[in-house]
């Protein structure tokens, strides 16, 4: 539960003002990528490698050539293309760590204090913990570890992880993470991760990219890439003995190794890993920690999301919104007395109607309570005030009001009634035994869900609200917030069989939780995340766990996994469809001095002045299009809620058609720039 | 564009168009084992086969059994095909008393005939025995499409969901319910239009000029009619489908070229009738119908204006006819060559040495794509795997993982697949570049770079495609290309094949995925212009330069003198 009793979500914190990335580190890192045998993973980068390679070589060994000048910078670009490549992965993977190092500071060198086994507590450093420990943690200290509270309440201060200044009551039962702080009392905490293993240390090493594995989907592309590149390989490795066939050495070493860098798929090769590092940090900067990268993935493929209707889709709880007085009452008369039977009410609920019949009566300020506060209780389901002259007000269910009234009207139940048609709570408020009327307490739908859900709707992912609510009440909410479907008086045991049911249709879901019984549920779904305020069970059973534990924030995960698989398939299309301008570049240009190829100087469409000149702009914009590119892979490609088919249509446009074009314009005005030095 | 040409070309797209679906669905019934009209007439007769081999035919097949049984029955055949050509000297019917064949060719042409390939380094009228056309290759004409097609059936029923059912049952039923039936009405169309059909010897005539002249005859009705259904292409004589005896009049022209197309544009709706999905296989049908068009059109209308050299004499500025029968005229060339190079059937009814470079280039793109609807079967798999590729490349950016009907594209598929593609360039540019590169390859050419390249690479672009048609101006009767032409052939036909049962294997194993808003659509104009758009930059990016070096060098050159 959190002291923030509205439950208003914070806008998701964007700690990226706080970053600062060490470009310093990031060139060294760059250089130190270069080594090959890092470079084997990325098979397309790697032949890029290799034929630098041999182009230097070539250059060594032609020194004093004619065409030493044009070796030396074909060289130089080649060698430039790869470093581009290794910076784009350095500098997202800075980035990532820039965040982490936001995340590290709130790990310090705790001490902690661990209670042994027979009952003495002794100090050691919170690197040393292990799952099962106990610890006793005092007031004002950081919490050492990841674990779960088994004695004592307190209040912890959780802004050093999710930002959220409110502190959050922690009792028995409840988890709390490591680098949280207690505010007040004691708490005993049973640690349940190992020294590295914390929910922190995760974080840290996934926004890190020190633990990536290639995800599924990443794998089936770089095995895709690799069988272009072997093809181009072949196309490359034959046409040398094909052009002798015209005359003897008709091709130079070094240009076919330019064409060859020019057609494998350089641009996605060199951009994909840092596609999948900054997919990671957009997660975590929404303050989401995947536990794999394949969770954010699968996220992208969701097809029902399943959401709890109390705090994912209404705030946490119910606001007064009306006064409906029985007949003979006044509303102002009604607004008084709510407002002095709810005056000892500290629920939400409670302070809603104040705040309601406040404004409603005009009053400036919260009048201090007189008389004695009556507590609710679950016989009771009453609350209210007695006075000293022995007038009471009670306030509760219409059940509970109606038995203690001498007659109650008619009309009360009529009210009630119209109440929960419309998805409300009605609450009676009887004075003396006399009936005065009915508060209308309402669900709030967050902002913006009916828009955000009629995007998912276009995307085709349907949304399913689950509530405890009756039928009359949730389908009122359902069709306020515009979910495709919703399941009325569900256990949060019934989670689990729902999800289930989807998934039997071939459906991947994504559920939101935070309750122990939440934790099936949360296993079995495709995407499970899970709050930070949940239990431990839970946290362990999702993949995710949101450190701001606002559930609506699945959303933004779905979103963020779509962006990733999109910004793989554009730069992929863009990078293959960048080959066709690059063969009308190099290959006239290749065959110029060969005596019966020189009419293919025909293909030359771009009007490229030399031969060298074109090799070199083809090879200068194949290696300039990746840093060009950087920012898409790290902040992901502009991407919206629509159907298929049109993001279909709007994406071939923008990367596959404009890939062919572009680099035409490119090409040639590299051309003639290097004209300008002379260079062609 | 003359009267005929228009007729012919209507009659040909009208009655490919017109038969496509309810022959497609037709071969839905018989292999999703629903009663059809010739049950009566063929179960007892399959069954009885079945049984005589040893083989239950009810029992479903994994795709590492269903493959392995289509390459052991291949190698099978092959090899008795081989022993056959070898021993052809002491088999009957052999009027000629022909000897037996050489290793060299009878390897090259079991390895052709048994992979549909048909591609010959031989002169059948001078080099075949009776026995060794019709009961030897004309056994293989059956069998191999069959077999091919038994595939391709296959990977439709694993699309579809369903078990892939079992080769040898397949196999027999694509012969019994398909192949039969049909070769027999077009056997006695091509009988009733004066094409032989007989056992004698070859006649002696005396001429008018009082010379002997050798007309070779023989069973030729039966083996152009499955020489064709089949897409196997291979002639009964060494002018194949231009020799009169063959391929008579302009009505068999169109009966035969219609042949070609039957089963493998059946094999679209068939796919899409299996699978439920008559959209996605219409959209794949009109792909490739863009791509036929565009192949006739690109051999047509340059053979229509003429050679600009010779115009540009002042010779007789009409079409170029050399290499062409005056009986089917441009019109009629154009719409056999465009047939025969996008079913990969092979059979030719001109010379196509002496084309002009750019409709050389389009007879290139039928068999570098292969999936011009091509062979029965076959063809399909091919298109299908750049459907996958393709699906996989864009369908990212709709932000899912990609999907084709119903089921996820990942790791497994798309690798499979893009091995299934590499396969193809792997063969037609490692041969070429062995063969420019060897002084055995060299001296196969009988013309200079670029040629002789041209030449050479069509060779090998002929035997990896399984097309069987040759460039000419090729001594392919040179060991060197008897046997490397054999290996190719053998790889092109077997490996990719595997690689997509696999594929389908895959599928099938996945838990189908519903469709949704957000799922791509591979079906409609927007999917079918990518996917052409797909299958034509990835081939270009691979064949681009060893086209450019070969038959554009050639166009521009002409294209220089017009300028001139």
């Amino acid at each position: 539960m959190t002291l923030d009793s509205m439950g208003v979500p914070s806008i998701p914190t964007d700690h990226s003002s706080d970053r600062v990335v060490d470009y310093g580190r990031v060139f060294a890192d760059a250089v130190r990528k270069l080594d090959p045998r890092q470079m084997i993973r990325n098979p397309v980068m790697f032949v890029v490698e290799i034929g630098t390679a041999v182009v230097a070589l070539f250059t060594l060994g032609a020194i004093g050539s004619a065409t030493e000048g044009y070796d030396l910078l074909v060289t130089i670009v080649l060698f430039f293309t790869i470093l581009f490549a290794t910076y784009a992965e350095a500098y997202a993977e800075a980035r990532g760590r820039a965040q982490a190092d936001f995340l590290r500071r709130t790990k310090s060198t705790t001490r902690a204090h661990r209670i042994a086994p027979d009952g003495r507590t002794e100090v050691v450093r919170a690197g040393q913990l292990l799952r099962g420990d106990r610890v006793r943690v005092e007031a004002g200290e950081i919490i050492p570890g990841d674990g779960e509270v088994v004695e004592g309440v307190g209040a912890v201060d959780e802004s050093a992880i999710t930002g959220e200044s409110a502190p959050v009551i922690k009792a028995p039962g409840d988890s709390v993470t490591a680098g949280t702080r207690l505010l007040s009392d004691h708490l005993v905490v049973s640690i349940t991760a190992n020294p590295g293993d914390t929910f922190l240390d995760r974080m840290i090493a996934l926004v890190e990219g020190a633990v990536r594995q290639k995800t599924p989907n990443e794998t089936a592309l770089t095995a895709l890439l690799a069988v272009l590149t072997l093809i181009f390989v072949l196309v490359v490795v034959t046409l040398v003995p094909v052009a002798d066939y015209y005359s003897p050495n008709a091709v130079n070493i070094t240009t076919a190794v330019a064409l060859l860098v020019c057609l494998i798929p350089t641009t996605i090769g060199a951009l994909l890993s840092a596609i999948g590092i900054a997919g990671m940090n957009r997660v975590a900067r929404v303050l989401v920690v995947a536990k794999s990268g394949r969770a954010v993935e699968a996220a992208g493929d969701i097809d029902t999301l399943i959401l709890d209707k109390t705090g994912t889709i209404t705030y946490g709880n119910r606001v007064a919104t009306a006064f409906v007085p029985m007949p003979g009452v006044d509303d102002a008369e009604l607004a008084q007395a709510s407002l002095e039977a709810s005056l000892a009410d500290t629920t939400p609920e409670g302070r809603s109607i104040v705040d309601l019949a406040l404004r409603r009566l005009g009053l400036p300020t919260t009048p201090a309570l007189e008389g004695t506060p009556v507590e609710f209780s679950a016989q009771t389901r009453l609350s209210g005030v007695d006075y000293a002259d022995g007038r009471t007000l009670r306030k509760g269910a219409i059940a509970a009001v109606k038995a203690l009234a001498h007659d109650p009207p008619p009309e009360l139940e009529a009210a009630a009634e119209a109440i929960a048609r419309d998805g409300g709570t009605p609450l009676g408020v009887v004075a003396d035994g006399r009936v005065l009327g009915v508060i209308r307490l309402e669900d709030v739908i967050k902002e913006n869900l009916k828009e955000r859900f009629a995007g998912f709707r276009a995307m085709g992912i349907r949304t399913v609200m689950v509530t405890g609510d009756n039928r009359t009440t949730a389908a009122f909410i359902a069709s306020q917030a515009g979910v495709d479907d919703f399941v009325a008086e569900c256990k949060p045991e019934d989670k689990i069989a729902i999800t289930r049911a989807e998934q039997a249709e071939g459906k991947l879901v994504a559920v939101t939780g935070d309750g122990t019984n939440d934790a099936p549920a949360l296993a079995q779904a495709d995407v499970g995340l899970a709050m930070n305020s949940g239990t431990m069970a839970a946290k362990e059973a999702g993949n995710m766990i949101d450190l701001e534990s606002n559930p609506t924030k699945l959303l933004d995960v779905v979103m963020v996994g779509k962006q990733l698989l999109i910004t793989r398939g554009a730069l992929t299309t863009f990078s293959i469809a960048n080959d066709v301008a690059k063969y009308f570049a190099i290959i006239p240009a290749m065959f110029a001095n060969v005596p019966g190829l020189k009419v293919l100087s025909a293909l030359n469409i771009m009007g490229l002045r030399t031969p060298h000149g074109a090799i070199l702009s083809a090879l200068i914009f194949n290696a300039l299009i990746i840093p060009a590119l950087i920012p898409f892979a790290i902040h992901g490609v502009r991407n919206r809620a629509e159907t298929a088919e049109r993001m279909l249509l709007r994406n071939i446009v923008n990367w596959g058609v404009l890939g062919v074009i572009v680099p035409f314009v490119g090409i040639w005005a590299i051309d003639r720039a290097l004209g300008l030095f002379g260079l062609s | 564009m003359s009267v005929s040409t228009i007729a012919t070309w209507t009659v040909v797209f009208a009655t490919l168009a017109i038969t496509a679906k309810p022959l497609g669905e037709y071969m839905s019934r018989v292999f999703s084992g629903s009663p059809t009209i010739l049950d009566r007439l063929f179960t007892p007769f399959e069954n009885a086969l079945l049984m005589w081999a040893g083989v239950d035919g009810s029992v479903n097949m994994s795709a590492v059994q269903y493959g392995t049984a289509f390459v052991v029955v291949n190698l099978v055949w092959m090899l008795i095909s081989y022993a056959a050509l070898r021993l052809q000297a002491i088999l009957p019917f052999n009027p000629e008393h022909f000897s037996g064949v050489n290793p060299y060719l009878a390897f090259n042409t079991a390895a052709s005939f048994t992979t549909n390939t048909n591609w010959q380094a031989y002169s059948g009228e001078n080099t075949m025995s009776y026995f060794s056309q019709f009961a030897n290759l004309g056994f293989l004409q059956f069998v191999a499409p069959a077999s091919g097609a038994a595939v391709g059936i296959a990977f439709v029923r694993g699309l579809a969901g369903r078990p892939l059912g079992n080769f040898w049952s397949d196999l027999v039923k694509v012969c019994t319910r398909l192949l039969l039936p049909l070769a027999v009405i077009v056997a006695l169309i091509l009988v009733a239009s004066g094409v032989p059909e007989t056992l004698a010897a070859y006649l002696r005539v005396h001429t008018l000029a009082g010379g002997t002249q050798i007309v070779p005859r023989g069973p030729i009705a039966t083996w152009e009619a499955i020489a064709h259904l089949g897409q196997n292409g291979g002639g009964f004589t060494g002018a194949n489908s231009a020799n009169p005896l063959e391929n008579p009049t302009p009505v068999t022209n169109i009966v035969l070229t219609i042949a070609m197309g039957l089963l493998p544009v059946a094999f679209f709706p068939f796919m899409g009738s299996m699978t439920g999905r008559p959209r996605v296989s219409w959209t794949l049908f009109f792909v490739a119908s863009v791509f036929a068009l565009g192949m006739l059109a690109m051999i047509y209308f340059p053979e229509h204006l003429g050679n600009p050299r010779l115009n540009a004499l002042g010779l007789d500025g009409t079409a170029n006819m050399v290499g062409k029968e005056v009986r089917f005229g441009i019109g009629g060339t154009s719409i056999f060559e465009t047939a025969t190079m996008s079913f990969t059937t092979g059979s030719v009814v001109s010379a196509h040495d002496s084309y002009l470079p750019l409709p050389q280039i389009a007879f290139f793109l039928g068999m570098f794509l292969n999936l011009v609807f091509g062979g029965a079967g076959v063809g399909l798999l091919n298109m299908l795997m750049l459907v996958l590729l393709t699906v996989f490349l864009v369908g990212l950016m709709v932000g899912r993982t990609p999907e084709f009907m119903g089921k996820k594209i990942e790791a497994r598929e798309v690798s499979l697949a893009a091995l299934a593609f590499l396969i193809h360039p792997f063969l037609i540019l490692v041969g070429t570049a062995i063969a420019v590169a060897t002084p055995p390859g060299q001296a196969g050419a009988f013309n200079p770079a670029p040629q002789g390249l041209t030449e050479i690479l069509y060779a090998f672009t002929s035997a990896a495609a399984n097309n069987g048609s040759a460039l000419g101006g090729l001594a392919s009767s040179l060991p060197f290309y008897e046997i490397a032409l054999g290996i190719v052939m053998i790889l092109g036909r077997y490996a990719s094949v595997m690689a997509m049962l696999l594929v389908v294997a895959s599928l099938l194993a996945k838990k189908p995925v519903p469709e949704t808003a957000g799922t791509m659509p591979t079906h409609g104009l927007l999917f079918g212009g990518i996917l052409f758009g797909a299958i034509l930059i990835l081939n270009a990016l691979t064949f681009l330069p060893i086209i450019a070096m070969g038959p554009l060098v050639q166009h521009f050159l002409l294209a220089s003198v017009q300028a001139r």
